[in-house]
């Protein structure tokens, strides 16, 4: 199995999806010869040529409005947009026509249209090149919203949504695009976990720590440091925000009695809220302890000399291990 | 249209008929200095990114004509909205190293008083500014006052929709805005030719606007231009456009490889079109720099280099506590909770 990093294993899944499907286009700002502001596009314009490979114009309304407009008549755009900060000038097409096409007209006409999203901070960029807005599309309903955190995922999750009927915000962490790992790129699609489920990524018994995105290595690194303490605590990458596999994640929590959410957008209204709601109702006779969230803090994101300590960090997660077990 | 040009690259001057200039040495003197302060300021810069210093800089490289010529062009009580590369034209308002370079450190969002400068903070959103620099003339144009409103953006800029709905709310309202394109060919590595079709000026002129062409490399012809346009706006004519057409010799920004997407020979084309380099030959022709105005001129530059090498380090580092207090006006009681609740971490670990 090859190992690849993050950005790559994305890159490999977008040149499955061209060569597998005639129809698939992937078009975005400086995709083409620069191969994105990440690389992660870098090849495929050489390789499949300016028509499947569109560098567009420097216009996010137009990207996503367009690729609508293919959509509608048979193609599968996969978009680009640059950074998470400039997804607004975008963000009605997204909202208001995207998401609710399918519902205006009765189920009759699907939208598979792909809008891969860098998102989050963790390297030190400038104001709005970090930020967590999956809650503002979480919030709208006929948006599939996603979030991989390692290679294998990347690679397979971004294929699943480029073959799929429904519109997908496609997170992709950008701490992690340089992390490494296997990427079984010829596995049959049933050995792969789909991308609507949630992934227990480290078994445990004591407590469950939900999040996804950057926060599953910072909950890993939480988990192993609360073994010390005598704590066995599982961790789960949600990968699908929205819809959110409920099963999963009511099934550690009724084992563990206790949850913690784990995420970098700011806490207010945030999918710890929703996540929050979600096991109270469906774990409430076997929570030892309210669900507790960690997040950024209800700030606008602050400029980089601040984000360590404005984003969660174990520290974090593990002062919220030990309230939720001094509950 | 051809660019309006008074400046050849071989440093002789061409009078133009509709834009006359009086080329005093004063003049011609003035705009050369801030055109290699502006430079240095940028090297520095460029170094310091380098090192590890800052974070991030987008080199103004190339397109100091543009930026000198117009900022001169206006008066000090017009209001300006950059873009995020104005750094020439910042130096022009008197904005210090220390302010521009902070943001750039990491270390702040926007490093000055934009009313105290009448230039506002650097947008990162492209093309936000355009409307705000429109809503901005509206109110000028409201209260009556004496005023324009300048305001800067790329090529590549010009697709986005507020754009577009810039133009055409300025011209629509009447207002007094003066748009002024820096078109440096690249946006990021995407050219012109994919951007659009019409020439921008040409797409100005649709929506109504005073549109003009100028060689964005001769700031003489910027500067000219400008000044003209900008009594036409003053005088109520409404709003108007100057693309200038330049070239940014280094790559976006230092994050960024150029050498994918364009080749040495465009670059070298370019260089020997450099905005300092013409003013030197025109200098030098007419006998306008001495040696004495020269070494003077090193010695500014030199000085302003040590300057910012210094002040970069000692920039102030923000504290997280602070921000707490500039999300609203009146911080609301979870906020305070939320603060609280930092403090008692953060003073849970100092032993
Ligand atoms: C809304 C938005 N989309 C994308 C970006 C990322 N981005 C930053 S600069 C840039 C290119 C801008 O080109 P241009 O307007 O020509 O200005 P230049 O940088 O060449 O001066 C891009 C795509 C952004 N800052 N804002």
């Amino acid at each position: 199995m090859p190992v690849l990093t993050l950005s790559k294993a994305l890159n490999t899944g977008m040149r499955r999806a061209l060569e597998d499907d005639p129809k698939v286009v992937v078009m975005g700002e400086d995709v083409g010869g620069l191969g994105g502001v990440f690389r992660v596009t870098d090849g495929l314009q050489k390789d499949f040529g300016s028509q499947r490979v569109i560098d567009t114009p420097l216009a996010e309304s137009g990207i996503v409005g367009t690729a609508i407009g293919l959509a509608l008549r048979g193609y599968r755009p996969v978009c680009e947009i640059q950074f998470d900060g400039f997804v607004y000038p975008a963000f009605n097409q997204i909202v208001s026509q995207l998401a609710k096409m399918r519902a205006r007209t009765a189920g009759r006409l699907s939208l598979p249209v792909v809008i891969r999203i860098p998102v989050g901070g963790g390297i030190g960029a400038v104001e709005h090149h970090s930020e967590s807005n999956e809650a503002y599309f979480a919030h709208t309903a006929g948006l599939r919203v996603v979030c991989c955190s390692d290679p294998q995922d990347a690679h397979w999750m971004l294929r699943e949504a480029i073959s799929g009927s429904d519109p997908v915000i496609f997170y992709e962490p950008k701490r992690r695009y340089w992390t490494k790992g296997e990427v079984a790129e010829d596995a049959t699609d049933s050995s792969v976990l789909a991308m609507t489920k949630a992934r227990v990524v480290r078994p445990g018994t004591d407590l469950t720590l939900l999040t996804y995105g950057g926060m599953v290595q910072v909950c890993l690194q939480a988990a192993e440091a609360a073994v010390e303490d005598g704590r066995d605590i599982e961790v789960i990458d949600l990968r699908s925000l929205s819809p959110l596999d409920a099963e999963t994640i009511t099934a550690s929590v009724n084992r563990t009695g206790r949850a913690v959410v784990v995420h970098e957008a700011p806490t207010f209204a945030g999918l710890g809220a929703e996540i929050g709601s979600l096991v109270t109702e469906r774990c409430f006779y076997r929570l030892q302890a309210p669900v507790l969230r960690v997040g950024a803090f209800d700030l606008p994101y602050p400029p980089a000399k601040l984000e360590e300590q404005f984003l969660p960090d174990i520290d974090r997660v593990l002062d919220a291990v030990d309230r939720s077990f001094a509950w | 249209m051809k660019p309006v040009q008074l400046l050849d690259p071989a440093g002789d001057l061409h009078p133009h008929p509709d834009w006359p200039l009086d080329i005093t040495p004063e003049l011609t003197r003035d705009l050369y200095r801030k055109m290699r302060l502006a430079r240095r300021l940028d090297e520095e810069a460029l170094a310091l990114q380098r090192q590890g210093e800052l974070g991030l800089w987008l080199q103004v490289l190339g397109q100091e004509a543009s930026q000198v010529g117009s900022i001169t062009g206006v008066r000090a009580s017009d209001h300006v909205f950059p873009s995020y590369r104005e750094h020439a034209a910042a130096m022009c308002r008197g904005i210090t190293p220390a302010e521009l370079l902070i943001q750039w450190r990491g270390n702040a969002h926007s490093g000055w008083d934009p009313e105290r400068y009448r230039f506002h903070i650097y947008t990162l959103v492209l093309a936000a500014q355009l409307l705000h620099a429109t809503g901005y003339a509206m109110g000028v144009q409201r209260d009556g006052a004496d005023e324009l409103v300048l305001t800067y953006f790329g090529d590549g800029s010009s697709s986005e929709g507020d754009a577009n709905e810039a133009f055409n709310w300025a011209a629509a309202a009447g207002a007094p805005v003066l748009f002024f394109c820096q078109n440096n060919g690249w946006a990021i590595s995407t050219p012109p030719q994919i951007q659009m079709r019409a020439p921008l000026h040409q797409r100005a002129a649709g929506f109504g606007l005073d549109a003009h062409l100028v060689d964005g490399n001769d700031v003489l012809a910027v500067h000219a231009v400008t000044r003209g346009v900008a009594d036409q706006v003053r005088s109520g004519s409404g709003p108007a456009f100057i693309e200038a057409i330049t070239y940014r010799m280094a790559g976006h920004s230092t994050s960024d490889d150029p050498g994918r997407y364009r080749t040495d020979s465009e670059v070298d084309g370019w260089r020997t079109r450099d905005p300092l380099a013409r003013m030197e030959l025109l200098l030098e022709k007419q006998g306008w720099s001495d040696a004495a105005y020269l070494s003077e001129l090193d010695l500014e530059c030199k000085e302003l280099g040590t300057e910012v090498r210094r002040i970069c380090k000692e920039l102030p580092l923000p504290e997280l506590d602070e921000r707490f207090d500039q999300v609203l006006a009146e911080r609301p009681e979870l906020l305070t909770e939320q603060r609280a609740g930092y403090r008692d971490l953060v003073a849970s670990f100092v032993d």
